[in-house]
């Protein structure tokens, strides 16, 4: 009965904490807003949004909605966040690598990187990006192409656009390939415990991959075609290079500063994964006759990914997060297009603040669980 | 014998191979040296790629013949085992050396031979190429102190200075007064902060002027935000993590939702949520500083990174402990605070430096809200019309800065690690 007690009290108290604050919260605010007289409620996403986004995955102006603004900003930031996580890995296994590489001067570059990407605000870093270092760039008219057809100048990179014809067939060609490598590995999975055979599933993905998208080229089911950047004058001194593809300097700079400075935490990730594979392991698999391609394939890195991976996914949350700092350099992610811009035009704080909140919520949980899932998959069974 | 590979080594011929060798690695390295410091090169009979590339080859060459195992000469060894494992890591060495060298001089000539301190004014550095440190020196006091008056400066360095001076008064404690040395840090101490931050650098009283929160700015304001970060963040995710680990389901629920809100969100939607959000939660009379919902708002929101941080400290602990400690008789809170929590803080301690280092890292976000510390700051600097075009500098400067804070953070919080470390 004493402990009885003693368990419930303090549950009970903090339970009326978390009631009176929230309770607190909620009656002030509605005092509040009736006292300016917003009335609480999402119809505002369907209104006109009225106003104009400069970078935008899908076709957007004034004309839509806040629903449709919303979804610009999200899809912005969703890109951001993608082409970040790619640089980052790559760079950060280069670097993750290079930190264990038995010369000296490599060790300790990869150290210096790591040290001091590392130890600056990414804030700043950004900046530095878009206002000191892309700042430097020429202007279109004076730019040398770089690789021929891509032209790096302070508007921005212009690269060639691909022009596809009937692109969804190119993509269930992938698709088909995708799912006949899953069945190829299963067999080969099979195979492998039932008679000790060995296909070279490797290859055979990468083939197909290529095969099969190459079958729709060839059959002229898919086209494409190349839209070459060509300088346009648009006013006596201001030059573009229209047909192509233009990235604002703002997503370069965001995509610079996020991925190098996620890639230094990648770095140590890899890093600890590698090293905390003990030497033992890999004598072990040697001795049992495996080959070193198949000793790295099938004793080290099954082990190192099981430490890589967690820390690194959490990284790529960071990163995600950290994507909403576009706001700063006005690169048109959710938080300036939706808890900035729309925020300014109707006012609505409550509801424009919880669903960006909401939505990043959302993203990280739904990736910590898929992680949780992923973890519990790979953790070592024990017998 | 005849050696099929000519590069390689043995250790009768070695001698003749040192010598040849050092010499290609010399005249590489040489010939790179001269092209990026004097801009000479001497090899413009060669055609194109093949120019650009001859020192990389005649360096690859040369480490090639010196790589032996056991020569005898300790320095060649070093090197050899160090940077010439193989031809892969000898190509890579070249090329380090070979970019450090053509850097260096433009670096160098930007930096410092031909930058500007001199003068007041931007006319000092429109004659040079280099960079322009008059503009840190004018803006000197400004990234320091943001816009608050020049003539009252001394408050914030002399609340600086006591509150250095009272943060070591722990050091001084003996005998029976460090029994209270943890109450002290925990609660006495940020009451102190807070009555000399607010009398001396706000002022309003004793006959100092007030200086309103929005003049506050520059590195002391980063340092204000992230001092008070620290001292409270810690204690409430220490409490957060004991709930989350708690028995009672209603406390570790609680808990648990309290922290996966918070690290699920960017610090930038959480910082918006306090300057635009919270004052329609508040009483429509009620005011709170927009420094004050800030700081607030970065503590509630680093407390759920430190919580995770010290139950990951908790976690590691064996159950032993726990058994041990409730064997003795030990209640709940008496077993936390006398047997697991020493224990646990200990193991985190490279974990909580780096959610601190976090937490100094993010303080420039403040600018959301309109306020500025260094790197805002900056942001007023770069846009002044007088002094257009020295962003770069800014940025440098503020990095060089930040880099001093952050590293010299993150070593301390090694040595503490190491100080604190017990075998078991």
């Amino acid at each position: 009965m004493n402990h009885k007690i003693k368990s419930i009290i303090p549950q009970l108290l903090t339970l009326l904490f978390v009631v009176a604050v929230i309770g607190f919260f909620t009656i002030n605010a509605q005092l509040n807003m009736e006292e300016r007289g917003i009335d609480f409620g999402y119809g505002f996403l369907n209104q006109e949004s009225s106003f104009d986004v400069q970078f935008s995955l899908i076709e957007y102006d004034g004309s839509h909605s806040y629903a449709k603004a919303y979804l610009v900003g999200l899809l912005n930031t969703i890109l951001v966040s993608v082409l970040g996580i790619i640089f980052c890995t790559i760079i950060g296994v280069i670097i993750g690598i290079a930190r264990l590489s038995p010369n000296y001067l490599i060790r300790n570059t990869a150290a210096w990187y790591v040290e001091f990407f590392r130890n600056v605000p990414l804030l700043l870093q950004i900046f530095f990006w878009y206002y000191a270092a892309l700042r430097a760039l020429p202007l279109p008219e004076n730019t040398e192409p770089l690789f021929g057809v891509t032209y790096l100048t302070v508007k921005g990179y212009y690269i060639p656009r691909l022009i596809w014809e009937n692109f969804d067939i190119l993509i269930y060609s992938i698709l088909a390939a995708i799912i006949s490598i899953v069945f190829i590995r299963n067999y080969a999975r099979k195979l492998q415990e039932e008679k000790g055979q060995q296909l070279p599933v490797l290859l055979i993905s990468v083939g197909l991959l290529l095969v099969f998208p190459a079958i729709t080229f060839v059959t002229g089911m898919v086209q494409l075609e190349v839209a070459l950047p060509v300088l346009k004058q648009l006013s006596k001194t201001s030059f573009i290079y229209a047909e192509g593809l233009s990235i604002p300097p703002e997503l370069l700079a965001l995509v610079l500063a996020l991925s190098l400075y996620t890639a230094t935490f990648v770095a140590e990730c890899v890093r600890a994964g590698i090293q905390g594979i003990s030497k033992g392991q890999k004598e072990a698999a040697a001795s049992v006759g495996l080959t070193p391609n198949q000793i790295l394939k099938l004793v080290i890195m099954p082990q190192a990914l099981r430490i890589i991976i967690p820390p690194t996914t959490n990284q790529y949350l960071n990163l995600t997060k950290n994507s909403s700092l576009a706001a700063a350099i006005a690169y048109p992610d959710l938080v300036l297009v939706f808890a900035g811009t729309a925020l300014m035009q109707t006012g609505r704080a409550i509801e424009i603040v919880s669903i960006t909140m909401l939505t990043y919520l959302t993203l990280s949980l739904s990736i910590s669980v898929l992680m949780n899932w992923y973890n519990k998959k790979i953790a070592i069974k024990e017998k | 014998m005849i050696n099929i590979n000519i590069l390689k080594p043995t250790s009768s011929n070695f001698q003749t191979y040192l010598y040849i060798g050092s010499a290609l690695i010399f005249i590489g390295i040489f010939d790179v040296f001269l092209r990026s410091f004097f801009n000479i090169n001497y090899l413009t009979f060669l055609p194109g790629s093949l120019n650009f590339l001859f020192p990389l080859i005649i360096g690859l060459v040369g480490l090639q013949m010196i790589r032996l195992e056991y020569s005898g000469n300790r320095i060649v060894d070093k090197i050899n085992q160090n940077i010439n494992n193989n031809t892969f890591n000898a190509g890579l060495t070249l090329i380090i050396i070979f970019l450090t060298l053509l850097v260096i001089p433009p670096a160098l000539d930007w930096m410092i031979l031909e930058a500007t301190i001199s003068g007041d004014t931007k006319e000092a550095c429109v004659a040079t190429e280099g960079a322009c440190w008059t503009y840190i020196k004018v803006w000197f006091r400004r990234f320091m102190y943001g816009m608050y008056p020049n003539d009252f400066h001394w408050r914030i360095n002399t609340a600086f200075i006591v509150l250095i001076a009272f943060a070591f008064v722990g050091y001084f404690m003996r005998g029976k007064l460090k029994n209270y040395i943890t109450f002290y840090y925990a609660i006495l101490y940020p009451i102190i902060a807070f009555i000399i931050i607010n009398f001396l650098i706000s002022g309003g009283s004793f006959g100092l002027e007030w200086v309103e929160t929005n003049a506050w700015g520059g590195l002391s304001l980063t340092f204000i935000v992230s001092f008070f970060g620290l001292i409270f963040c810690f204690p409430l995710g220490m409490i957060l993590a004991l709930g989350r680990r708690s028995e009672l389901p209603i406390i570790k629920y609680i808990s648990i939702g309290y922290i996966e809100f918070w690290r699920g969100v960017p610090l930038i939607t959480v910082l918006f949520m306090s300057s635009v959000m919270f004052p329609m939660f508040l009483p429509s009379d009620a005011f709170v500083d927009k420094l004050i919902r800030v700081i607030a708002a970065i503590i509630l929101f680093e407390a759920a990174y430190v919580a995770e941080v010290i139950r990951g400290g908790l976690q590691a602990l064996p159950r032993g402990q726990y058994d041990a400690a409730k064997s003795l008789g030990m209640g709940y809170w008496k077993m936390q605070i006398f047997v697991i929590l020493p224990q646990a803080l200990k193991l985190v301690i490279p974990g909580i430096a780096n959610t601190f280092l976090a937490l100094v890292k993010d303080t420039p976000l403040i600018f959301v809200v309109g306020l500025s510390e260094v790197v805002g700051m900056l942001q007023m600097a770069k846009t002044n019309p007088k002094w257009l075009g020295y962003a770069m500098e800014g940025y440098i400067f503020a990095s060089i800065l930040f880099w001093a804070i952050c590293y010299a953070m993150s070593k301390y919080s090694q040595y503490l690690e190491l100080k604190y470390k017990t075998e078991r």
